[in-house]
C-alpha cells in the first residue's frame, strides 16, 4: 500500500529530497514553491505545481511577448469582441444576436509519438476549449505539416495523423473544413498537428470558467479518470512510493481518445446550458483536474474545497498525484448551485454520463484538497494557475540571417520558355501544391448540413443562423519558409493571406486567432524569430484593425538543435450576412466569364515554391507585404459578392498565377484561355502577395472593373473562361488538357501513401 | 405527415434527417433512444452517425434499444421505414433488411460525392425517381461495403431489391455495386450513401436527395 504524502507529513520532514528536476522544474522554480506554500510541497502539490508551470501550461517564455497583442489591440478592435486572450477561447460577436467562438491549438509532440491517438486527442481537446465557452462546437480544420513527403518517416505519420483527425471529428459529428497539409524536410522529425475549432452561440448564452458563490458545488463529469496522459508525474511514482518496482504497468503518456464519449458529453453539457444549470464550466485539458480546480479557484472569487478520492477512477491503485495530473479524456468541470444539483444529475443520467459532486467553492482563499480524509493540497490557487515564473528569455538575431537574405534566389537558373507549360504541370503535381483530396477525402466535411464551403475552397464556411442565412469563414495560413527569411514580414504574410482567404469567398474579416510553433526558447535564435513573429502579427492585426482573440504557443519544435522553420499559423474569422452569396472557386458558374487578375505581380521568388520545388533553395526575402493594400482588396471582393459581381475567385499564394489558374479550372471542371504579358515566368510563378484571381460575368464585367480603377485597385484582364475546351490554353505557350492537369494534381498524394 | 428521426448515444445526422424531412414538407418528430414510443409518427427514418460509438459492430448494439423493437413491430406491419448509413447498419442488425455492412476496401473512411443509379422506383422511398436515374449524393463512410452470401444476392437481384447501385466506380468494395437495398414489401430502404445532406446545393452536391423524402411524402399520403 502506498503512503500518502500529505501536507502534515511535509510539514514533519521538510529535508525529503524530491524529484523536482524531473518533473522539469528548475532549482530556482522549486525554491519559490518553498517560499510560496512556507514549507516543501507535497507529491501532489509538486504535480499540480510542476504541470501548471510547465512551458505549455504558463507560457512563461513567451508571456512577455504575447503582451504586446494587447498593448496593440485598441478599443475600436475591442468593440465585437467579448472574450478575448486568457479566455479558453475567444468570443466575437457576429450580429443578429450570435456570438462565434473560435481557437486554434497544438497537439505536435505526442502526434510525432503516437501519430493517430495524438492527432484525435488535438481534436478532442480543441473542441472542449469550444464547449467550455457555452458553444455548440459547428466545424474543425487543421493545419498539419510534414516532413519530406517522400520520407519514410511521413509515411508512418501522414496516415496516421490524418485518419485520427477524421476518427475522432467524423465520430464526433463536427465538419472538417480545410487546413492545410504542407511538407518541408524541418519538420521531418517533429511534425505539427494543428486543431481548431469554430462554435456559436447566442450572446447571451456566453459561459466564463468562473467559480463564483461560496457553496455552490463543483461537478466533474464525464469519462473517467485513468493512468493514461500521465507524462512527466510518473515518476512521482516510481522515486517516491513504488516499492514494488517495475509491478506497476505504465500506460503511454498520449492520451487515448474516446470520440463517442466525447459526443455524448457535448449532447450533456448542451442541455446542462440550456437548462441554466451551470455557473462556471472548465474543461480537462492539459494538466488535467490540477488545471481545472486551480483556473476556476483562481478565476472565482472564493477558495475551493475538492474531496478527490471521489473522482472516479478506471485503474487501481492510483495517487493523488496521478489522479491530479491524468490527462485523461473527455472530461469537464461544472459549478453548480446547490439546488440545481439534482437537475444536473438527471441530465446527466439521462446522456448516461458519469457526474460526481468532487468539491465545493469556499469562503476562504486556498485550493484545498483531501485524499480520503487527509490534507494532500492546501495553496493559494492563483499561485499555480497564474503566477508562475516569467522568463525574459535571450533573444538574439541568428548570425546567418544576413547570409541567408543575401543569397536571393536570383541566381536560380530560370525555364526556357519552350520549358513553361511542362513547369506548371510540374509544380502542380508537387507534394506542397497537389491536391489534397486524398486527406480532405477521409474527413466528413457535410454533418450538419452548414457546409457552404471546404476544401478545396479558400476558406471554409458554414451557416450559423438557417432562418437568416449569416454565416462565418475561416481559413488558417503559414508559410514557413517565407517566416524563416524574415519573421516579422512572414507572419504578416500569413496573416495577409488568411485574411485574403476569407475575403475571397465573400466574407468580411473581423478576429484573428493563431498557434505560433517554434523551436526551443532557450536558443535565442528562436526567441528572435518568435519575438518578430509576434511584433509583425500584431502591428499587422492593428493596421488591418482586428483583434487577435486568442492564441497558442508551442515551442520545443526541433530535431536535435535544428528547429522547425518558424511557425506561426493564423487563422482569420469573417462574417458573410447571407451565405447564399459566397464566391466559390471553381470557374464555369455562368456561362461567358472574364478573367481578371486583381493586385500587382513583382519578380518576387524569395521562398517561393518555385525555389524550393525546383532548387531546394531557400533565401532572399519573402514577398512584400502590403497590409493597406489588402484591405482595400477584401473590401472589394466583400462588395462583388454582395452586388453579385464575381462568380468565381481564388486567391493567388504558393505557385503564384499559374497554380490559380489550374485550380480554379480543375475544381470548376471548365477550361480557360489566358493570356499574359512581360516575363511569361515571373507572370506564371512569382508569389508577389495581394493577388486573386476573379472570374466576373461579361455582362458586370464594365461595372467590376469601374469599381477597382476607382478604388485604386490594379486589375488586369488576364483572360476568359472556356467551357468548350476542357483545356487550360496559355496563349503563346500552348494547351495543357484538363484531364492530363487532373492526373498530375490529384496523383500525387494516392501515389504517395496509398 | 409526421415522421420519427431516431436519435442514439452518437447519432450524427439526426438533425440532417429532421432538415430533410422538414424541407420536403413533413413534421420530423424526434425520437429518443431509451423509449419504446414511436410518438404516432407515419414513418421513420434511423439517421447515421456512431451509435454507441460503433463498438462491438456498427449497428450491433443499437438494434437493442427499446426504440427500435417498436420499429421492428411498425415495420412489419409496413411502416415506412428508411436508415441512412449507420441507420442502414442497424437495420441489417435488427434484421429488417439481409446482409451486413463491413470495412471498406481500402480500409480508410471516404467522403465523397458519389453518383448512383436507382435501380428500383417503386419502394416507398423511390417513387419520385424515374428508373435508371443517375443522382448525386455524397457517401461517407468507413464500414460501407454491402456484403452478402450468394443466395441472398440473387435473391434481392431476382427480386429487383437493389433500390441504388453505385455508379462511376464502386468506392468501398460492395458486392455488386450495391448502394441500397429494400425489403420485400418496399417499405423499408437502407442505403450508405446520405440523401440527407443533398437536399439544397448551397450545402449539398446537389438537391438530388430530397426526392427520398418527397417520394414518402407522396407514399403516406396515398395510404
Amino acid at each position: 500500500m502506498n503512503q500518502v504524502d500529505t501536507v502534515k507529513n511535509a510539514e514533519a520532514t521538510p529535508e525529503v529530497e524530491q524529484p523536482y528536476r524531473e518533473l522539469g522544474l528548475k532549482d530556482d522554480e522549486y525554491a519559490r514553491i518553498r517560499e510560496i506554500l512556507g514549507r516543501r510541497p507535497t507529491d501532489a502539490e509538486l504535480a499540480m505545481y510542476s504541470v501548471m508551470w510547465s512551458e505549455h501550461c504558463s507560457y512563461k517564455s513567451s508571456k512577455v511577448h504575447l503582451k504586446y497583442f494587447g498593448e496593440t489591440t485598441t478599443d475600436e478592435m475591442r468593440e465585437k469582441m467579448l472574450a478575448g486572450i486568457g479566455e479558453n477561447a475567444g468570443v466575437v460577436d457576429i450580429g443578429d444576436g450570435w456570438a462565434v467562438t473560435f481557437k486554434v491549438e497544438s497537439h505536435n509532440h505526442p502526434s510525432y509519438v503516437e501519430p493517430y491517438q495524438g492527432a484525435a486527442t488535438g481534436v478532442g481537446g480543441i473542441v472542449r476549449d469550444i464547449l467550455a465557452m457555452g458553444a455548440r462546437p459547428l466545424a474543425v480544420m487543421d493545419p498539419l505539416r510534414f516532413g519530406p513527403a517522400d520520407a519514410p518517416d511521413t509515411r508512418r505519420v501522414l496516415p496516421g495523423i490524418v485518419a485520427g483527425v477524421g476518427g475522432y471529428g467524423n465520430c464526433l459529428g463536427l465538419p472538417n473544413i480545410g487546413g492545410e497539409v504542407v511538407f518541408d524536410p524541418s519538420y521531418a522529425g517533429n511534425p505539427l498537428v494543428n486543431a481548431l475549432c469554430v462554435g456559436a452561440m447566442r450572446v447571451e448564452d456566453l459561459h466564463l470558467a468562473h467559480a463564483s458563490g461560496a457553496g455552490n458545488k463543483v461537478i466533474l463529469y464525464g469519462a473517467r479518470t485513468g493512468l493514461d496522459g500521465i507524462g512527466g508525474v510518473s515518476v512521482l511514482a516510481s522515486e517516491t512510493f513504488d516499492d514494488s518496482a517495475g509491478k506497476r504497468k505504465k500506460l503511454p503518456s498520449v492520451q487515448v481518445g474516446d470520440p463517442f464519449t466525447e459526443k455524448v458529453l457535448i449532447e450533456c453539457s448542451l442541455e446542462l446550458f440550456g437548462s441554466g444549470l451551470v455557473v462556471g464550466i472548465q474543461d480537462l485539458g492539459g494538466a488535467g483536474l490540477s488545471c481545472a480546480t486551480s483556473e476556476l479557484a483562481s478565476a472565482g472569487d472564493g477558495g475551493m474545497r475538492v474531496w478527490l478520492d471521489r473522482v472516479p477512477l478506471r485503474a487501481t491503485g492510483m495517487t493523488p498525484a496521478e489522479v491530479l495530473s491524468s490527462e485523461s479524456q473527455e472530461r469537464m468541470c461544472a459549478v453548480v448551485r446547490p439546488e440545481d444539483v439534482d437537475a444536473f444529475m438527471a441530465v446527466c443520467a439521462k446522456w448516461d454520463v458519469i457526474a460526481t459532486e468532487i468539491g465545493e467553492v469556499t469562503e476562504g482563499d486556498r485550493l484545498v484538497i483531501t485524499w480520503h480524509d487527509e490534507v494532500v493540497v492546501d495553496v493559494p490557487p492563483r499561485t499555480v494557475a497564474h503566477e508562475g515564473p516569467v522568463y525574459q528569455r535571450p533573444v538574439q538575431r541568428p548570425a546567418d540571417q544576413d547570409q541567408l537574405q543575401a543569397n536571393t534566389p536570383d541566381a536560380l537558373p530560370r525555364p526556357a520558355r519552350e520549358e513553361l507549360l511542362e513547369l506548371v504541370k510540374t509544380m502542380a503535381a508537387s507534394p506542397n501544391l497537389a491536391s489534397r483530396r486524398w486527406v480532405t477525402q477521409q474527413y466528413d466535411r457535410y454533418v450538419r448540413g452548414g457546409t457552404v464551403l471546404a476544401q478545396p475552397s479558400d476558406s471554409g464556411m458554414i451557416r450559423i443562423d438557417e432562418s437568416t442565412q449569416r454565416g462565418v469563414a475561416l481559413a488558417t495560413d503559414c508559410n514557413g519558409r517565407y517566416t524563416r527569411l524574415d519573421p516579422y514580414a512572414g507572419a504578416q504574410l500569413a496573416l495577409a493571406e488568411a485574411y485574403r482567404n476569407v475575403a475571397t469567398s465573400g466574407a468580411t474579416p473581423v478576429a484573428v486567432t493563431n498557434c505560433l510553433n517554434f523551436g526551443s526558447p532557450e536558443d535565442p535564435a528562436v526567441m528572435w524569430q518568435f519575438e518578430q513573429a509576434v511584433k509583425g502579427l500584431a502591428d499587422g492585426c492593428a493596421e488591418l484593425g482586428i483583434p487577435v482573440t486568442g492564441g497558442n504557443v508551442s515551442f520545443y519544435n526541433q530535431t536535435g538543435s535544428t528547429a522547425i522553420l518558424p511557425t506561426p499559423v493564423v487563422g482569420v474569422l469573417g462574417v458573410i450576412d447571407d451565405v447564399r452569396r459566397r464566391i466559390p472557386t471553381g470557374i464555369g458558374a455562368e456561362a461567358g466569364e472574364t478573367l481578371l487578375l486583381l493586385g500587382e505581380t513583382r519578380e518576387e521568388f524569395g521562398g517561393s515554391e518555385w525555389a524550393h520545388h525546383v532548387h531546394g533553395h531557400l533565401g532572399g526575402l519573402p514577398p512584400k507585404v502590403d497590409l493597406a493594400r489588402e484591405k482595400l482588396l477584401g473590401e472589394i471582393l466583400v462588395a462583388g459578392s454582395r452586388d453579385g459581381m464575381l462568380s468565381a475567385a481564388h486567391d493567388l499564394s504558393e505557385g503564384g498565377l499559374a497554380q490559380a489558374l489550374v485550380e480554379a479550372c480543375l475544381i470548376g471542371e471548365t477550361g480557360a484561355r489566358v493570356f499574359l504579358e512581360g516575363d511569361l515566368f515571373t507572370e506564371l510563378f512569382s508569389e508577389s502577395a495581394g493577388r486573386v484571381l476573379v472570374a466576373v460575368p461579361r455582362t458586370e464585367e464594365l461595372r467590376f472593373t469601374d469599381m477597382c480603377t476607382a478604388r485604386g485597385l490594379p486589375w488586369r484582364k488576364v483572360g476568359v473562361v472556356d467551357p468548350e475546351s476542357k483545356a487550360l490554353e496559355i496563349q503563346g505557350l500552348g494547351e495543357l488538357g484538363l484531364d492530363e492537369l487532373r492526373a498530375a494534381w490529384e496523383g500525387t498524394l494516392p501515389a504517395l501513401f496509398d | 405527415m409526421r415522421v420519427g428521426v431516431i436519435t442514439f448515444p452518437g447519432t450524427l445526422d439526426d438533425v440532417d434527417a429532421s432538415r430533410a424531412v422538414a424541407y420536403a414538407g413533413g413534421e420530423a418528430v424526434a425520437l429518443w433512444h431509451a423509449d419504446a414510443d414511436l410518438k404516432g409518427v407515419d414513418a421513420v427514418v434511423v439517421p447515421g452517425g456512431f451509435s454507441y460509438g460503433d463498438y462491438l459492430r456498427a449497428g450491433a448494439i443499437a438494434r437493442f434499444a427499446p426504440v427500435m423493437g417498436e420499429v421492428v413491430e411498425a415495420a412489419k406491419r409496413g411502416m415506412p421505414v428508411l436508415g441512412i448509413c449507420n441507420g442502414f447498419q442497424i437495420l441489417c442488425e435488427a434484421h429488417l433488411l439481409p446482409g451486413a455492412l463491413t470495412r471498406n476496401d481500402k480500409l480508410h473512411f471516404v467522403c465523397r460525392d458519389q453518383w448512383l443509379k436507382v435501380e428500383n422506383n417503386e419502394t416507398a422511398w423511390t417513387t419520385r425517381y424515374d428508373e435508371g436515374a443517375e443522382i448525386l449524393v455524397p457517401l461517407k463512410s468507413g464500414e460501407g461495403g454491402y456484403q452478402a452470401d450468394q443466395a441472398t444476392l440473387d435473391e434481392l437481384e431476382g427480386e429487383g431489391r437493389v433500390v441504388f447501385r453505385y455508379a462511376g466506380g464502386n468506392p468501398n468494395g460492395s458486392r455488386n455495386d450495391i448502394a441500397g437495398i429494400t425489403s420485400a414489401n418496399g417499405r423499408v430502404v437502407g442505403l450508405m450513401p446520405h440523401p440527407e445532406h443533398a437536399i439544397d446545393a448551397l450545402t449539398g452536391p446537389s438537391d438530388d436527395g430530397l426526392g427520398i423524402f418527397l417520394s414518402l411524402l407522396d407514399a403516406v399520403v396515398s395510404a
